[in-house]
């Protein structure tokens, strides 16, 4: 008999303001232990939070990107429990009423494309870290972190594999990187997931949950939702049941393990925190933040396709991040709809190849758009041929200048000269009197070592088209 | 000098018939002189003659205000830089806090030398300032009996005028209540009209500065230079600057004064209703009219306030747990062992009782009946006031059913101490402002308190109200005799 698994994510999406979400302290990365750490985050006695008007927009952006329900009203609430690294000794969140309602994303996945609904998302404050290494029988404790903004972004249980939980944190993981509310860095634990994971029989209610907590890479996310989807069904083929539990991944031994059950889970008490108003967002507000959000990937994916005649594929692959897209679409603009697809195909294949092997992000890129559209302009115009141009990038890659530049130091310049290459045409045939013949009776192969030996004889810039023209012609 | 008012001093200062450093001295001496009061739990004469000194400055170039020189103490709910901020717990014993209140902070700023910190009970919980680390506070009419609390230290300092206005703070009734026992002028404004920043938080939703002084002129001189919007408090009210002396001169003819008949029902004392009684007939005469009103479910303020009280208090007590500042326990095994130690020792007997009542009404599955409930009622308790605020201007009764009671005399039963609050709560509840200003004697010769109450912020109406009394009556005026 099979099994149906059954999949919600918990994601927590630092976002990216300059200052901490109820204190003016940096969110910077990175810096020595509590320096980042004002009297509001340390807690001392007497401090007292005052929201972040940027968190609140960022959590507003990210609801209008997925269509959902912005409250007018919500609420903040005080999760009350003791840890060393939660100063306050109780967390600020939303609970009952959040700044983000419902909302959904699409996925793509191997059966093409999914829609995942989203059941809210809510503003919070992160915890500081506890540091057990370097203290013999204590622990450190750095607030650096304390108070930094999170949006937690919580989905319906609405995937059915560790490929569509995967597929679901990367669309989201892109989406609010899009939209320039997170900055996406996964090491740094900017984007973090709990997946809540339950098997079922076919057409049976759910089956008992288990939360595997804080996986901060999609492959973590992978591994450690394969292996609890086996552990459970094998768990329950034995005979065994289901403890609802909350669990960690252990990434050396691939396993997950029991963190507490659920009887031992806290009572958070919450209650409406009485140190801060009920957030109101005003009608107006929210659509001068319409009005200020870019296009979606989405609604741009759907354009460029047309814009620009481009394959499902192409605008799928340019649309994987804003930053690629703009790069794309800068050249577009330059080259107009009929190279479009030439400056795709440059962009996804030679540039994203470098990009990808050198670990460099597109906005980091030695050659900007500008430049690019330069290189790929003179392919158009037929200047250069591709294999040319691509000695071109190469150099514009090292940094010796414009692709105009270059082509005219290194003398790279295509002939289209007819009379020039029948010249050179005329030199090959009296040499290769063999190849020629077996042309002629038949050898359609010995008609490309012609042109080979033509290319060669141009040292590659003779414009292949004209070449395949005139030796046709010349060898009749 | 000492029986002088803060606006007498203000003007001796600016014509330079004393300085600021005299007065500081002459207060400090007297401070130093009644230390059986234990008013004051930290003092340092070289932080307050160093503020004097600069005071003195400012007054030379000519850019005082009318505060500038006249000291002024602070309840130890404040934080303070340049002293102790213990909120009169074990827990903070010697914390020193990186930045001061903006109350202390603003007091500052208007020139006024601060004298030192004031005894409360501990985390302004209590009734009696019995709950204190550092001992109780005398009643300086009557040295057996309580000055009331929680801000007892500020009342007592007052009432003996070893400071001539003292900060503290309401929650329930911490200000007005300690007034009336130790007989003199206290008040509490408008939740959100004092800031919160650097005030220790009880419960956050009712904690709200106010000062105690010897009349309401110089309660009303005082706001002035201490209240006012300020974006480090989200729940500070976001509104102009205001005068509050402007309606002190204001007749009492036409004003309608309600008098909620359920204030003077069963529990309350025939000689501190004799006192009100009089007191109302005093404002009668002067032209006031007094109306009934009803308040049908005051009485429901106690039980609503000892769950929110408690509730915010569990959770707000929560950061003090050993590990970055305040008392460690000096013994422990793991972490929830230090936590728990710490806590155990730092608290002492009344903040431990209002954490656990304060746990138990959120939990699961208590928190719907506890907590929600609670909020409702509250709610319908102020709608009360805006109703009755319909028919009258201001709100006249008592502020606690008996005088002072004796030291000691309700430590053993919390119950009976929460009931001290009867009559201040109510208006604790609805955030609305409110006062307690001496209106004579009772049993065994200690102070009656009269209340009064007005609408949301109308501190200037309130403090009007009181002073047109004050001008006809001179129990204000009255000082103690081994403070004379």
């Amino acid at each position: 008999m099979n099994w149906e698994v059954v999949i919600g994510l918990e994601t927590h999406t630092q976002l990216s303001t300059q200052s901490k979400i109820f204190s003016d302290a940096s969110t910077a990365f990175g810096a020595a232990p509590n320096t980042q750490a004002s009297v509001v985050d340390v807690a001392l006695p007497g401090s007292l939070p005052v929201l972040n008007k940027g968190a609140v927009e960022r959590a507003i952006r990210f609801g209008l990107a997925v269509g959902a329900t912005i409250n007018r009203r919500s609420i903040f609430a005080r999760k009350n429990y003791f840890y060393p690294d939660l100063p306050k000794g109780y967390q600020i969140s939303q609970y009952e009423l959040p700044v983000v309602l419902g909302g959904s994303l699409s996925i793509q996945t191997k059966d093409g494309e999914k829609i995942v609904r989203l059941t809210r998302a809510h503003l919070e404050e992160d915890a500081g870290k506890s540091l057990h290494e370097d203290f013999h029988g204590m622990s450190g404790i750095d607030l650096n972190r304390a108070g930094t903004p999170l949006l937690e972004i919580v989905s319906e249980p609405d995937m059915h594999s560790a490929d569509e939980a995967v597929a679901y944190a990367k669309a989201l993981h892109s989406l609010v990187r899009w939209i320039d509310i997170c900055d996406g860095n996964m090491q740094e634990g900017s984007f973090r997931c709990d997946a809540n994971v339950s098997v079922r029989r076919p057409g049976a209610p759910l089956g008992t949950r288990r939360e595997i907590k804080n996986l901060n890479s999609f492959r973590f996310l992978q591994q450690a939702i394969e292996y609890e989807i086996k552990w459970q069904i094998e768990t329950l083929e034995d005979g065994g049941k289901i403890q609802q539990a909350t669990v960690l991944f252990d990434p050396d031994k691939g396993e997950t393990r029991m963190m507490r059950t659920k009887e031992d889970a806290h009572d958070y008490r919450y209650f409406p925190d009485p140190d801060l108003l009920p957030l109101e967002i005003s009608e107006q507000w929210k659509e001068e933040i319409r009005g200020r959000m870019p296009e979606l990937p989405d609604e741009m994916r759907g354009r460029i396709r047309t814009e620009y005649d481009l394959t499902e594929y192409d605008a799928k692959v340019l649309t994987q991040s804003r930053e690629i897209a703009s790069y794309f679409e800068t050249i577009a603009k330059k080259l107009g709809r009929v190279h479009a697809k030439l400056a795709a195909n440059w962009v996804m294949g030679e540039l994203s190849g470098r990009l990808n092997r050198e670990e460099v992000e597109i906005a980091e890129s030695p050659i900007q758009a500008d430049a690019f559209a330069g290189l790929v302009q003179r392919v158009a115009d037929g200047t250069i041929s591709g294999k040319i141009a691509k000695e071109v990038f190469d150099a514009m890659w090292a940094g010796e200048g414009s692709a105009d530049e270059i082509i005219e130091r290194r003398g790279l310049k295509q002939i289209s000269d007819s009379g020039a290459i029948e010249k050179i045409v005329d030199q090959v045939i009296a040499a290769n009197a063999q190849q020629v013949a077996d042309y002629r009776s038949g050898k359609e192969k010995a008609f490309n070592s012609l042109v080979g030996q033509v290319m060669k004889a141009s040292q590659g810039k003779a414009n292949p088209a004209q070449v395949n023209g005139i030796l046709k012609k010349k060898l009749g | 000098m000492f029986e002088k008012s803060v606006a007498e001093l203000g003007r001796a200062l600016s014509a330079k018939q004393v300085s600021a450093v005299e007065l500081a001295q002459l207060y400090l001496d007297r401070i130093e002189r009644h230390k059986q009061l234990n008013a004051f739990l930290d003092v340092r004469p070289e932080v307050t003659l160093a503020q004097a000194r600069a005071a003195d400055m400012r007054i030379a170039r000519g850019d005082a205000t009318p505060l500038t020189g006249v000291p002024v103490a602070h309840k130890d709910i404040f934080v303070t830089r340049d002293f102790a901020s213990t909120a009169s717990s074990r827990m903070l014993e010697g914390y020193m806090s990186p930045f001061d209140a903006t109350v202390v902070e603003k007091l500052g700023n208007a020139g006024m030398v601060a004298l030192g910190k004031l005894n409360c009970d501990e985390f302004a919980m209590g009734s009696s300032n019995d709950n204190s680390h550092y001992g109780n506070v005398l009643n300086p009419w009557d040295k057996t009996a309580v000055p009331g609390g929680s801000s007892g230290g500020s009342a007592a300092a007052v009432a003996a005028r070893i400071a001539p206005a003292a900060t503290a703070t309401d929650t329930g009734g911490s200000i007005r209540e300690p007034a009336a026992f130790s007989g003199i002028t206290g008040i509490k404004p408008t939740y959100g009209r004092a800031s919160r920043w650097g005030m220790i938080a009880f419960a956050s939703s009712l904690d709200q500065a106010g000062i105690m002084t010897c009349s309401a002129e110089d309660a009303a001189l005082i706001f002035n230079g201490m209240l006012g919007f300020d974006a480090k408090d989200s729940t500070s009210v976001d509104r102009a600057a205001e005068d509050y002396t402007r309606e002190l001169q204001r007749g009492l003819k036409g004003l309608r004064i309600g008098v909620p008949r359920e204030f003077f029902g069963e529990g309350l004392q025939p000689d501190v209703e004799k006192a009100v009684r009089e007191a109302l007939a005093e404002y009668a005469r002067q032209g006031a009219e007094l109306v009934d009103i009803s308040l049908p479910n005051a009485a429901l303020g106690i039980p609503v306030y000892y769950v929110i009280a408690p509730a915010e208090c569990s959770s707000n007590l929560s950061r003090f747990d050993g590990v970055r500042y305040g008392h460690r326990a000096a013994q422990y095994g793991d972490l929830d062992d230090m936590i728990k130690k710490s806590r155990a020792e730092g608290f002492g007997p009344e903040p431990r009782r209002r954490i656990l009542i304060g746990t138990y009404v959120l939990s699961h599955g208590y928190y719907d009946a506890y907590y929600i409930q609670a909020q409702k009622v509250r709610r319908i308790i102020a709608d009360e006031f805006q109703r009755a605020f319909g028919q009258c201007d201001v709100i006249a009764g008592p502020v606690t059913t008996s005088v002072a009671f004796g030291f000691g005399e309700k430590a053993a039963d919390p119950v009976a101490m929460y009931l001290s609050d009867l009559y201040t709560i109510p208006g604790s509840l609805a955030g609305i402002p409110g006062m307690s200003i001496p209106c004579g004697f009772g049993a065994k010769n200690r102070p009656v308190g009269l209340q009064l109450m007005a609408n949301y912020f109308e501190e200037a109406k309130l403090l009007g109200v009181a002073h047109q009394y004050q001008q006809a009556t001179d129990w204000h005026r009255r000082i103690p005799k081994d403070f004379a």
